[in-house]
């Protein structure tokens, strides 16, 4: 499968990676996030300058591009996310716009706010999905794990988490600087998917469509979070005959969304078998007492 | 026996307001100890000096002979110590299994890796976990609702399980912030049997404010009573009942 439905396989595979990342910040974690773009930005533009000017081959390239987002992300959580509270969301505002003004004006690396042209076509269907596989198994593992629980204490109530004996500082520096890793490797595939980027595809509308598919998904569920990215994608995809109108929908589904489930399409439940048995089940019990007052 | 626990001269004031003055005591090593006082006395407070949830103004907080005046929450849980609080901090979303798990597993550690990849220690420890946990949700009777998300709980048994998470930090020392709160005197007599239980079972010593006066009396040898966070006496529950400052604190002075 190649040509226009394969693009878009590959353009979601991509924006899932992304979202895993901010799921476990925002949805796990609990902090909000506003400049997750910057870190796609780092990503894409390490992997494009490696293998660009310095032919690295594409895979390394990926992943040193997500360990500079790794980084970056853990140097800014260090200072911002010993306190508990919003800072760190507000400091992501200013980050994300801060990252992308630095590659506008950095024209000697970075080209500049024309962007960078002449990237490799690396990201085919294949190695998009082969990524999105692996780190989405990782992901799942990870927060059914002892960390994960960690996370999600520290999201639930910080001081509790304390008082279990959790530095729940050190706790969210670590998720930010793995969702940093997530956000960076999708920029460096969307990168090698576009052939061409440009700092102004990693500004603020960026940062806040890849918070409003995880809130839409639903909070504190990963396979929420992949189901939100894939209702918006196609969303948007979908609707591209009548373009438009397109962001019109993208809105009123995101609203609807919001006034309908509050808590997200999955809220904080994970895609499993026991979960649509117990779908069913509820659906069953709930027309047994309707059938009861008649 | 030693002093497993040791105030000197603890001062903590919020601005202008003195809430511990000058607080001395020592809890022995196995002891099971009551701090009471009217409400507003300080003895949350106390507890959040002891844990590092606050830092102390002036004086000293020693826990088995080392000074944790200046260490972090987190410092002090593991050096052993475990608490509760007044207004119940567990949870909720999560289920009962995972709250007790999330304490439990601090003793079953694996590296990161291990847990991105699942390979490695990770099933041993997470089996280990779940069943000590499993064990402790028994323990306190909860073991049938261990899949229950732990806000759904009856009061009651919330109050029993942030008990079993506390324990299952395997503390030396438990602190219990008022762990009869909100009970009747039904529930409050089980709870009774089961504080003096882990006390014996789990070599605990335990140090706990309570408001039910019956109840201190009953289960505490050793209780101190403070009011205006200063203080007032301390001793056997005879003494404390016969005690003219603390007949005083509670009843109000004679004409």
């Amino acid at each position: 499968m190649e040509g226009y439905a394969g693009g878009v396989i590959t353009l979601l595979a991509i924006n899932c990676i992304a979202a895993l990342g901010v799921s476990l910040f925002t949805g796990f974690t609990g902090v909000f996030t506003l400049g997750h773009a910057g870190y796609m930005a780092i990503g894409a533009y390490t992997t494009a300058i490696l293998t660009v000017e310095y032919g690295v081959h594409f895979v390394p390239a990926i992943i040193i591009g997500g360990l500079m987002a790794m980084l970056i992300a853990y140097l800014i959580g260090i200072p911002t996310l010993k306190l508990v509270g919003d800072y760190y969301t507000i400091a992501s505002l200013g980050l994300g716009e801060a990252i992308r003004l630095i590659i506008e004006n950095w024209q000697s690396v970075t080209r500049g706010a024309r962007g960078y042209p002449g990237i490799d076509n690396y990201t085919s269907m294949t190695v998009a999905i082969a990524f999105l596989v692996v780190m989405g198994i990782a992901m799942f593992f990870l927060v059914n794990s002892s960390y994960g629980r960690v996370f999600k204490a520290c999201r639930d109530d910080y001081v509790a988490a304390s008082l279990l004996g959790f530095n729940t500082a050190r706790f969210r520096v670590l998720s930010l600087a793995i969702s940093g890793f997530y956000c960076g490797v999708s920029g460096a595939l969307l990168g090698g998917y576009m052939s061409f980027i440009q700092p102004v595809m990693f500004d603020m509308a960026k940062s806040t469509e890849l918070v409003s598919v995880v809130v839409f998904g639903g909070l504190g569920s990963m396979s929420g979070c992949l189901i939100g990215t894939t209702i918006l994608t196609l969303v948007t995809e979908l609707f591209r005959p009548i373009s438009q109108y397109r962001m019109l929908i993208y809105g009123l589904v995101l609203v609807m969304v919001m006034v309908l489930r509050p808590e997200g399409i999955m809220g904080t439940n994970e895609l499993s078998v026991s979960y649509i048995k117990g779908l069913f089940c509820r659906k069953k019990k709930i027309s047994a007492t309707e059938g009861g007052v008649r | 026996m030693s002093a497993i626990l040791e105030l000197k001269n603890v001062n903590k004031s919020f601005g202008g307001v003195q809430a511990v003055r000058d607080m001395t005591f020592k809890i022995e090593t196995g002891e099971l100890a009551g701090l009471i006082g009217p409400n507003g006395a300080g003895k949350t407070t106390i507890f959040n000096l002891i844990t590092g949830v606050y830092d102390v103004t002036g004086g000293d907080i020693e826990f088995k002979g080392k000074n944790i005046n200046r260490l972090k929450t987190y410092q002090v849980i593991s050096l052993g110590i475990a608490r509760t609080f007044q207004n119940l901090r567990l949870f909720t979303a999560s289920s009962v299994l995972d709250n007790v798990m999330t304490a439990a597993q601090r003793h079953y550690r694996y590296s990161f890796f291990e847990a991105l990849s699942h390979m490695g220690r990770w099933k041993k420890m997470e089996r280990a976990a779940r069943e000590e946990s499993m064990t402790l949700l028994e323990r306190v009777g909860l073991a049938d609702r261990a899949n229950q998300a732990a806000g759904t709980l009856p009061y009651g048994l919330q109050r029993r399980l942030e008990i079993a998470r506390a324990i299952s930090l395997r503390p030396e020392l438990l602190l219990l912030d008022e762990p009869a709160a909100g009970m009747n005197a039904e529930e409050v007599e089980q709870l009774n049997v089961l504080i003096r239980d882990i006390h014996k079972d789990f070599n605990l010593t335990i140090l706990l404010i309570e408001h039910h006066m019956d109840m201190v009396m009953e289960i505490c040898p050793h209780i101190v009573c403070m009011n205006f966070g200063a203080k007032i006496a301390e001793g056997s529950p005879d003494e404390i009942q016969r005690h003219p400052e603390v007949l005083k604190a509670y009843l109000g002075e004679e004409e």
